[in-house]
């Protein structure tokens, strides 16, 4: 009998093709991965975020002699002054809607009207928070106006605004690749825990040892499933955000196709945590808490939701250790900024890096049977 | 069927668990075209054996050629040529049938009619179910119908008919029967005697991991009767077993 030699190829593809029809009709699989990332975008995107401080920059030739800048540098005035090392660094940074505004304070010019004068600069880009600081600006000089200064006869006057041009800054913007992140961590731990644990429980994986296909196309084959399903789930989310939510896309496609590059990093990492917990649970009930493990605080300090600066320093560290925390750095940098993804390698690499780290240990406990 | 070839050869097999030994040196052969049957109760070492045979278990020592082919150093060229049915094999619960067999027809490599195939183990009504919907002896004939996929030369089935019931077990020794005439070997475990006697050519008996008797099962019954043995009570022609599939009906139900 001639027959052509045996492909693992064909093989492993088999495995994909049962395992990703497999995923799609288990409704835990759809739920974690779109339906609770969309629930809370829409949750969240309607909460919006309430900002304590708000973040100023603070040309650095103003005049810091007078009494508007001690009130505005004091502990409590709910505005926390920025000063760049360039005057074009601290504009980028307000097109990118990182800062309220841009204040500058004008020495007092006596020979004219003896008045300190305020240039503001706004940027739509900033939203909410630049009016909020206009008028918090507004009512501290209608204040020291009436009250009178120590200085005799100073009077702060506001020129009118500039408004500069930047790109509409939305909450969705910031929800987004943040639920994206999250949507494919607890894809990629919960999905390969719970597929790869039943499957040797159940014995399937032994079915297939005693077929001629390798270990590692197994594994690879269900790895490509769990791949494929979650880059739809992305596409989803990313499209779905898009056009009913009005996500910003900078560069349009380039940005789309740079988001689901990097959730597909995302999702390789996250799957060797799944490896992990399946290996290491004793039995199924102990999958979610091992998971969960893995999960909440990520889900909570990473930046999903809340940005890290408004935690406290000791949590940032925390943060800071995280691999979700670079993951959704990145994702945002891209879709915000526009950033390529050389622009981010320095959060890749510390993904990778955890990636590697933990496939490492993956192999230590991974079990077969 | 042709005694003279020998297409399983074990010899002097030994496999410990730790310092637990489960299989003590076990020899035995198994010929071209016959049913044999390793028979012995739970814990014996008949899935031990079963599974070292189907490389999916490395032995201690001994030696095991499969059609000529040593498991330690030919197990992928093994694989393709045995059909195996694990005790209690599950498959991805949420696909139907024909996408299992499509599945298992890419592991194999091998080009299928699905739909003949599922016919031949009686399941063709049941192509769209999905395989969680399926009963238990529906199960144990799709996982056969999986043995059968690479055409293989030797099917190993390892208690097929635990937890059927009595239909359902007549009707997978008709298609294990059917198997063997169309020229594959088979290799089946069980715990049933009537089972044994009913269906296989030969069988070996294992007890504690050593093969304690080897023959036909006839010829084991009549050195039993010539050693001076008589069963208690009289046998009567029929037992409650052959009143049952009287009264309920011999033919395939879809239990």
């Amino acid at each position: 009998m001639n027959t052509p030699p045996y492909s693992q190829f064909q093989a492993t593809l088999a495995i994909t093709r049962a395992s990703l029809k497999s995923i799609f009709r288990s409704p835990s699989a759809v739920i974690f991965s779109l339906m609770f990332p969309l629930i809370f975008i829409v949750v969240f995107g309607f909460i919006g975020g309430g900002n304590i401080s708000v973040d100023v920059g603070f040309d650095k030739t103003s005049d810091t002699t007078n009494v508007l800048y001690k009130i505005l540098a004091g502990e409590n005035s709910g505005v926390n002054l920025v000063t760049y090392p360039t005057a074009a660094e601290m504009t980028a940074d307000l097109k990118k809607g990182n800062t309220a505004a841009i204040i500058s304070i004008l020495p007092i010019d006596n020979l004219k009207d003896g008045k300190v004068k305020v240039n503001l600069q706004l940027c739509d880009a900033s939203g909410r928070n630049g009016k909020i600081f206009q008028s918090q600006l507004n009512a501290i000089i209608s204040t020291v106006n009436s009250m009178g200064t120590p200085i005799a006869d100073m009077k702060i006057q506001m020129n009118q605004p500039t408004e500069i041009k930047g790109r509409a800054y939305k909450s969705i913007d910031f929800i987004l690749p943040g639920q994206l992140g999250f949507s494919l961590l607890a894809s990629g731990v919960f999905g390969t825990a719970f597929v790869f644990f039943s499957l040797r429980q159940t014995l399937v994986l032994k079915r297939f040892f005693a077929t001629p296909i390798k270990r590692s196309g197994i594994i690879i084959g269900e790895a490509i499933a769990r791949l494929i399903f979650a880059m739809m789930g992305s596409m989803v989310i990313i499209l779905i955000g898009r056009f009913a939510f009005g996500f910003t896309l900078i560069h349009g496609f380039t940005t789309f196709l740079n988001m689901i590059a990097l959730s597909a990093l995302g999702l390789i990492v996250f799957m060797g945590f799944g490896f992990v917990v399946s290996g290491l649970a004793k039995n199924e009930s102990s999958i979610p808490p091992f998971a969960n493990l893995i999960t909440m605080p990520q889900f909570l300090l990473a930046g999903t939701f809340f940005s890290i600066q408004n935690f406290p320093h000791w949590l940032q560290y925390v943060s800071y250790a995280l691999p979700l925390t670079y993951l959704n750095d990145a994702m945002r940098k891209i879709a915000f900024e526009g950033a390529g993804l050389w622009d981010v390698h320095h959060q890749i690499l510390i993904v990778v890096l955890w990636g590697v780290g933990i496939y490492l240990l993956a192999i230590k406990v991974f079990r077969w049977e | 069927m042709n005694p003279s070839k020998t297409i399983i050869s074990v010899k002097e097999l030994v496999k410990s668990y730790g310092t637990l030994p489960a299989v003590k040196g076990i020899s035995f052969e198994v010929y071209e075209g016959e049913i044999f049957g390793l028979l012995g109760p739970n814990g014996a070492g008949k899935t031990t054996t079963l599974e070292i045979m189907e490389t999916l278990r490395s032995k201690t020592s001994g030696e095991v050629l499969i059609n000529g082919l040593n498991v330690d150093t030919h197990p992928q060229e093994i694989k393709k040529i045995i059909g195996v049915q694990l005790q209690a094999a599950g498959y991805y619960p949420g696909l139907t049938l024909l996408e299992l067999m499509q599945l298992f027809s890419g592991l194999y490599n091998r080009k299928i009619n699905k739909m003949e195939m599922l016919a031949a183990v009686g399941l063709q009504d049941k192509a769209k179910a999905k395989h969680k919907e399926l009963s238990g002896g529906q199960k144990q004939r799709f996982s056969i119908a999986t043995t059968l996929i690479n055409n293989p030369k030797i099917i190993f089935l390892d208690e097929p008919t635990t937890g059927l019931d009595p239909q359902a077990r007549r009707n997978l020794w008709d298609l294990i029967r059917q198997i063997r005439d169309n020229g594959t070997t088979v290799v089946i475990t069980t715990h049933y005697m009537d089972e044994a006697e009913n269906l296989c050519d030969r069988v070996g008996v294992i007890e504690s991991g050593k093969i304690i008797a080897m023959d036909t099962p006839d010829k084991l019954i009549d050195n039993l009767i010539a050693s001076g043995f008589e069963r208690k009570k009289e046998v009567k022609k029929a037992n409650l077993e052959d009143v049952f599939l009287s009264l309920t009906g011999k033919e395939w139900k879809d239990e």
